[in-house]
């Protein structure tokens, strides 16, 4: 029997990133009815920092991220509207609205070290009778025993599943490979992987997660996400469907909606440049590099320096206000 | 000289600092530590001659010399029990829960106006470190929106802060506005695992309705307040004083702790504790005055 892979297409929210927030209702509805045709269970889409993200630390939305969600909606007859949120960022009233604009499951994300800040919105999830997600970032910075540990905390307060996402694309396939046996090895609900391209590693580490025992896989089409982006959607699907895998999605399907629906509103190709680069390298979370960028050019620096440093002081995902007191204490050293 | 007799309830972290910073105060004096069960923070305040007790608020309210209370329980507590209970038994409640039964106190923006009340609110570790330059900002230019970005270190957050986040960042972002004086308040907090602990840093992003006001005067009244909140914490200093692009103003600042009972790193800790001795003793020396008149 061939095993089921679910794809999590989350275009809509780690695209985001990629496209400055600027996301329009038409894109979203356009972008989700595509997803929903080609058999995709579930489409992720919210701010990219999550519900309640617009800001000037993370950028405002060009839109108002529940018009986005009633947009994408109306054009869903399968697959599950999804939101992320993390606590600190966004609270359950914002869940609330999220559902009522039409999201059924939510991805409850904090840094990997840090799970018992999502008990709130865990509960809170499953109450309003939502599929609930754990989401553990930046995985690369605790060994897998204690991510074991934190993803147990999530499954006691009702997660559907948990997810670890490489928020930095610092892995390498072992790396990924430990980290989800030890998961496994510690819940009895399903594990699904998050990757990030900075190292060219997305689609094997997604696969290694997979032959690891994952079953829920995020992608976005062509790739759109933070730093170089994620596991590109098309490519994963031939992947799977090589190895054997049932995703039950319709590969041409998504070739053609990535090539018609996301290309035109890329802002760059998603390669992997050099800031992306250094943010696998370094460990940094990925949508730091725009912001990274911005810094760079206002403070006339190099944005690997700036890099260097955030990985140096492990910041963890959230903590975009500090590049610009990173830039700032570079330049006064100098 | 005479001092108030307060008492503080629940011995956790934050009433064992809160203990060694009223060994310190020139008007208040620890008349009793009371908790809900025998606690290391019940024997560590026994352990110095302090009065202690199991029976929680209701022992508190017995004692007829005590005049103010801290309250370093819950939310919850504070709202079902303590709160009644204190004011039923006419002490004054400085509440350090996000309970906010009474007015947000930050003690350099509001603490005068606020002197007279029974039952006073101290916001947040956030809201702390972080209204006062709201304030700064909004009287020097206005603020049409005050977003803050609060970093803690893991190590300094308790089971508390973390089963609330949602309470922390809907209660800082009121504030910003009821205290802060912006029209809109937006607070993120971070959490974060470094080590060592990274000190409590505060990023405050205003967007200002009068950006032809200038960088230097807004400059200028940030300094000011940040003086008067120097006298209550002393580790509390800017790390990248504050920058005018187009209407939008940021600054960053750090809180490190004066490691009364806590690591220094508790910055957050800290600052609302700092703020709350602050305030009790504005309301001491009130009554310590209509003591004399008498």
């Amino acid at each position: 029997m061939t095993k089921k892979i679910n794809l999590v297409d989350t275009t809509l929210r780690d695209g985001s990133h990629a496209i400055k927030h600027s996301f329009t209702k038409e894109q979203a509805a356009s972008i989700a009815r595509g997803l929903d045709r080609c058999g995709v269970p579930l489409i992720e889409l919210s701010h990219g920092d999550g519900l309640g993200g617009s800001s000037f630390t993370y950028g405002f939305s060009k839109a108002n991220e529940f018009e986005l969600l009633k947009a994408a909606g109306e054009q869903i007859k399968n697959s599950k509207l999804t939101v992320l949120l993390l606590p600190g960022i966004g609270t359950i009233e914002d869940l609330k609205r999220a559902y009522e604009h039409g999201a059924r499951a939510v991805r409850v994300a904090t840094h990997v070290t840090e799970g018992d800040v999502s008990e709130q919105h865990i509960k809170a999830s499953k109450d309003m009778g939502m599929m609930a997600v754990g989401f553990l970032m930046m995985v690369h910075m605790a060994s897998p025993e204690r991510i074991a540990v934190e993803a147990r905390k999530m499954e006691s307060y009702g997660a559907d599943y948990i997810n670890l996402a490489d928020s930095a694309g610092y892995l390498l396939p072992d790396g990924v490979r430990d980290r989800i046996n030890a998961v496994r090895g510690a819940v009895r609900i399903p594990v699904g992987f998050h990757a990030h391209n900075n190292l060219g590693m997305a689609a094997a580490n997604s696969l290694a997660a997979v032959k690891a025992g994952a079953t829920y896989i995020d992608a976005t089409l062509r790739g759109l996400g933070a730093g170089a982006g994620n596991t590109q959607m098309e490519v994963i699907a031939g992947v799977l469907q090589r190895s054997g895998y049932d995703t039950g999605v319709d590969f041409y399907g998504l070739m053609d909606h990535a090539q018609e629906a996301a290309e035109p509103l890329m802002l760059r190709p998603q390669v992997i440049d050099n800031g992306s680069l250094m943010l696998g390298y370094a460990g940094v979370y990925s949508s730091f590099l725009l912001h990274v960028y911005d810094a760079a050019e206002k403070y006339d620096l190099e944005p690997r320096d700036i890099m260097v440093e955030l990985g140096r002081r492990k910041m963890v995902g959230g903590q975009e206000d500090m590049i610009i007191d990173v830039a700032y204490q570079l330049t006064r050293s100098r | 000289m005479d001092k108030i007799k307060v008492a503080v309830i629940g011995p956790g972290n934050i009433g064992s600092d809160l203990m060694y910073k009223i060994f310190r105060s020139k008007y208040l004096e620890m008349g009793m530590m009371a908790g809900i069960i025998e606690s290391e923070g019940i024997k560590r305040a026994s352990s110095h001659g302090i009065a202690v007790s199991t029976e929680g608020v209701q022992a508190v309210a017995r004692q007829k010399d005590i005049k103010i209370a801290f309250d370093a329980t819950s939310a919850a507590a504070h709202l079902k029990v303590n709160g009644p209970a204190l004011k039923a038994a006419g002490i004054v409640s400085v509440d350090l829960t996000p309970a906010a039964v009474g007015p947000y106190c930050v003690p350099c923006v509001n603490l005068d106006s606020l002197k007279d009340e029974p039952n006073i609110n101290m916001v947040t570790c956030g809201g702390q470190a972080t209204i006062p330059i709201v304030y700064a900002i909004e009287r020097a230019a206005g603020a049409a929106y005050a977003e803050i970005v609060a970093c803690i270190s893991s190590m300094s957050a308790g089971p508390g802060t973390r089963a609330n986040m949602d309470e922390f960042t809907e209660t800082t972002s009121k504030a910003l506005e009821v205290v802060g004086g912006a029209d809109k308040g937006k607070a993120i907090i971070i959490l974060n695992p470094a080590e060592p602990p990274p000190m409590m840093t505060n990023t405050i992003m205003v967007r200002v309705k009068n950006p032809a006001v200038g960088i230097e005067k807004i400059t200028a009244s940030i300094n000011a307040i940040v003086n008067e909140i120097q006298a209550y914490v002393p580790g509390y200093h800017v790390r990248v004083p504050p920058i005018l692009e187009g209407d939008k103003v940021t600054a960053i600042v750090q809180v490190e702790g004066q490691g009364d009972f806590l690591p220094a790193y508790s910055g957050n800790l800290d600052i609302i504790n700092a703020a709350a001795i602050a305030a009790a003793e504005k309301i001491a020396e009130r009554m310590l005055r209509g003591r004399g008149a008498s």
